[in-house]
């Protein structure tokens, strides 16, 4: 696909020649009052366009933190799902939520920051490590479902899992690994090549300048793309519904082979009731939810930002 | 002494290889994922065509297999997906590329720097949190203007998921248009063209081709989103047009299937991949296409 080419600006500025002798023809008052006009219609519809979003997103956002709000309380938080919508609570779902964040880290976390060293220090320009390039790009535009599919298949029948929390938790890793890989090259790449030539001039292995230079450099970089890339594992729902996660768990899961179930899926679970007492269930687990995530939010950028502190004072 | 030092350049070589290995036996993990997705897709998609001619798969517009009379037409999930992924586009283009436009020409750094962070707040809230807001709040809204408008509908999940993609359209189109050399941009100034023109004339054709594969990005995830639709927009697979009416997407089906507890290799089970695989082959096709049109162009730029 062509960027702007000179031939392109060529005919470009002829039309604006042409615009020019037109306004020297018509007179320049009333031509110059009517363009800024409509440029100023143009730049009052281009600033709506980026505000329009985050209104409609504070304004859904806020109507349902006040209604979730009014439903949270300690057995709302404590309590196990019910018939009784009033009766209800998050429980099992919240320690499910809690146990996938755990066990996906582990999964994820050294398979992509391992994966991302390989190709960043390691990886010759060779077939294998573009086939792994374009591999990780497409793997990060399927969509989460089909990595459900994948999960349904491998982890709970082929392996034996069943619709377990390790099998969840597998599932989730896979589907964030293209994430976690790129935040962390990433990462790796900001660290100056002249540190590791210094690393290895001074006669260190190519391991030693990894592990004491690279990698503690970029360290801060690395957990913030990794909070944010289980931030998004814990906001799905689609890819643990296909595997079989309960919506209904009337204990806490206890194990990594124990059945378990997740707060978007309990969101989901009493969104599908026609009852309203249930849909404001909805919105209080909703409000838990996007706490939890904002968490994980501010904490990354929290780093993100203690990180341009400290390198300033470098 | 020697022998010892000999033995110990041994095992260091030994450990840095081994290290090697293991870093690249993880990075070929994703190449396993990518090989899994296929394998799975591809023998489940097979065992089910032995049992349903694909004539009824591909010629067909009735999507019943959960029912008594079972007919197999992917077309009412198709067109639900597509019609859905159409009023979502209708939605989110304009406004991001708008929203880039003003994020890159007219915004002050200060109010640039606020804003695209904010935006970025769409991409991260879950979607079935956009699934409930569609539901509870933009569906009712809407009946109350728009007359006919089912409970369960195209429209709604569609706005709603306009909404979300906002931030993928932006981002891209937005860094594109930011980069237009100012010499391009000065060259037009200098001849005279306001600040419109210039948009029009220099920056909209510098960043054409990021423009139209940020389009295409947004149109594979909007075909992918799953919640969103399974929540607000009907479980009933509809050959229709009609964004009022309740509809059924391929992803939805999917759910609606996991929901239940369908048995091993039945033909219900079997049709969640078939209708995965199609699923797969569409987004596949915006995807790459979106990745081709940004990597030729970075070629050609740089």
């Amino acid at each position: 696909m062509a960027a702007f080419s000179e031939q392109d600006f060529l005919s470009t500025a002829n039309e604006m020649k042409e615009v020019e002798s037109a306004r020297v023809i018509v007179g320049i008052t009333r031509e110059e009052k009517n363009a800024q006009l409509v440029e100023r219609i143009f730049r009052l519809l281009c600033l709506s366009a980026a505000f329009l979003p985050l209104l409609i997103l504070a304004f859904l956002v806020g109507n349902t933190v006040i209604s979730g709000l009014e439903r949270i309380d300690l057995d709302f938080l404590t309590g196990f799902p019910s018939r009784f919508a009033s009766k209800a609570g998050i429980l099992p779902a919240l320690i499910g939520t809690f146990y996938l964040m755990l066990l996906t880290t582990i999964i994820a976390l050294p398979l992509g920051v391992a994966s991302a060293i390989y190709l960043e220090e390691y990886a010759k320009d060779t077939w294998f490590k573009s086939l792994i390039e374009l591999n990780v790009t497409n793997l990060a535009g399927v969509p989460s479902i089909i990595f459900g599919l994948l999960g349904l298949e491998l982890f709970v029948r082929a392996l034996g899992l069943g619709p377990s929390l390790v099998a969840g938790a597998l599932t989730l890793s896979l589907l964030i690994l293209p994430v976690m890989i790129t935040a962390t090259r990433e990462a790796l790449k900001t660290v100056p090549k002249n540190l590791r030539e210094a690393g290895l001039a001074l006669g260190g292995t190519k391991l030693s300048v990894t592990l004491r230079v690279v990698l503690p450099l970029a360290m801060s970089q690395i957990i913030t793309g990794a909070i944010l890339s289980i931030a998004r594992a814990i906001g799905e729902s689609a890819p643990i519904i296909v595997i079989g996660a309960a919506t209904y768990l009337a204990f806490l899961p206890n194990g990594l082979l124990s059945e378990f179930s997740a707060l978007p899926l309990q969101i989901f679970q009493w969104v599908e009731r026609p009852q309203a007492d249930f849909v404001e269930n909805a919105s209080g687990a909703i409000v838990v939810l996007l706490a939890i995530l904002a968490i994980f939010n501010l904490s990354a950028a929290w780093l993100r930002h203690h990180k341009e502190k400290s390198r300033g004072s470098l | 002494m020697k022998c010892d030092l000999a033995s110990q350049r041994r095992a260091e070589r030994m450990m840095v290889a081994s290290v090697e290995t293991i870093l690249k036996a993880s990075a070929a993990i994703s190449i396993l994922v990518t090989v899994g997705v296929l394998y799975v897709l591809i023998t489940k998609t097979f065992d089910f065509f032995e049992q349903i001619p694909p004539s009824a798969f591909f010629f067909d517009t009735v999507w019943t297999p959960l029912f008594e009379t079972k007919r197999f037409g992917i077309w009412s999930l198709v067109t639900g997906s597509l019609l859905v992924t159409s009023v979502a586009m209708i939605t989110a283009a304009p406004l991001g590329i708008m929203a880039s436009i003003y994020l890159s020409e007219f915004a002050s750094p200060k109010i640039r720097g606020l804003v695209k962070p904010l935006l970025e707040l769409l991409a991260g809230i879950p979607t079935v949190v956009y699934g409930y807001f569609a539901l509870t709040i933009v569906t009712p809204g809407l009946m109350k203007i728009i007359p006919h408008l089912s409970g369960f509908n195209a429209l709604s999940p569609g706005i709603v998921m306009g909404f979300m993609l906002v931030p993928t359209v932006s981002s891209l189109c937005e860094d594109a248009m930011y980069k237009t050399p100012r010499y391009l941009k000065e060259a037009a100034y200098s001849l005279g063209a306001r600040k419109l023109s210039t948009i029009f004339l220099v920056v909209l054709p510098y960043a054409r081709s990021t423009i139209i594969a940020a389009l295409f990005l947004a149109f594979a995830r909007a075909i992918g989103e799953t919640m969103i639709v399974a929540i607000a927009a009907g479980l009933k697979p509809n050959f229709t047009l009609d964004v009022r009416q309740p509809i059924q997407t391929m992803t939805a089906y999917i759910v609606q299937v996991s929901m239940g507890d369908t048995p091993q290799q039945s033909i219900e089970y079997l049709t969640i991949f078939a209708v995965g695989a199609t699923l797969f082959l569409l987004t596949f096709i915006f995807h790459s296409t979106s990745k081709i049109i940004l990597r030729s162009r970075f070629t050609v730029t740089t």
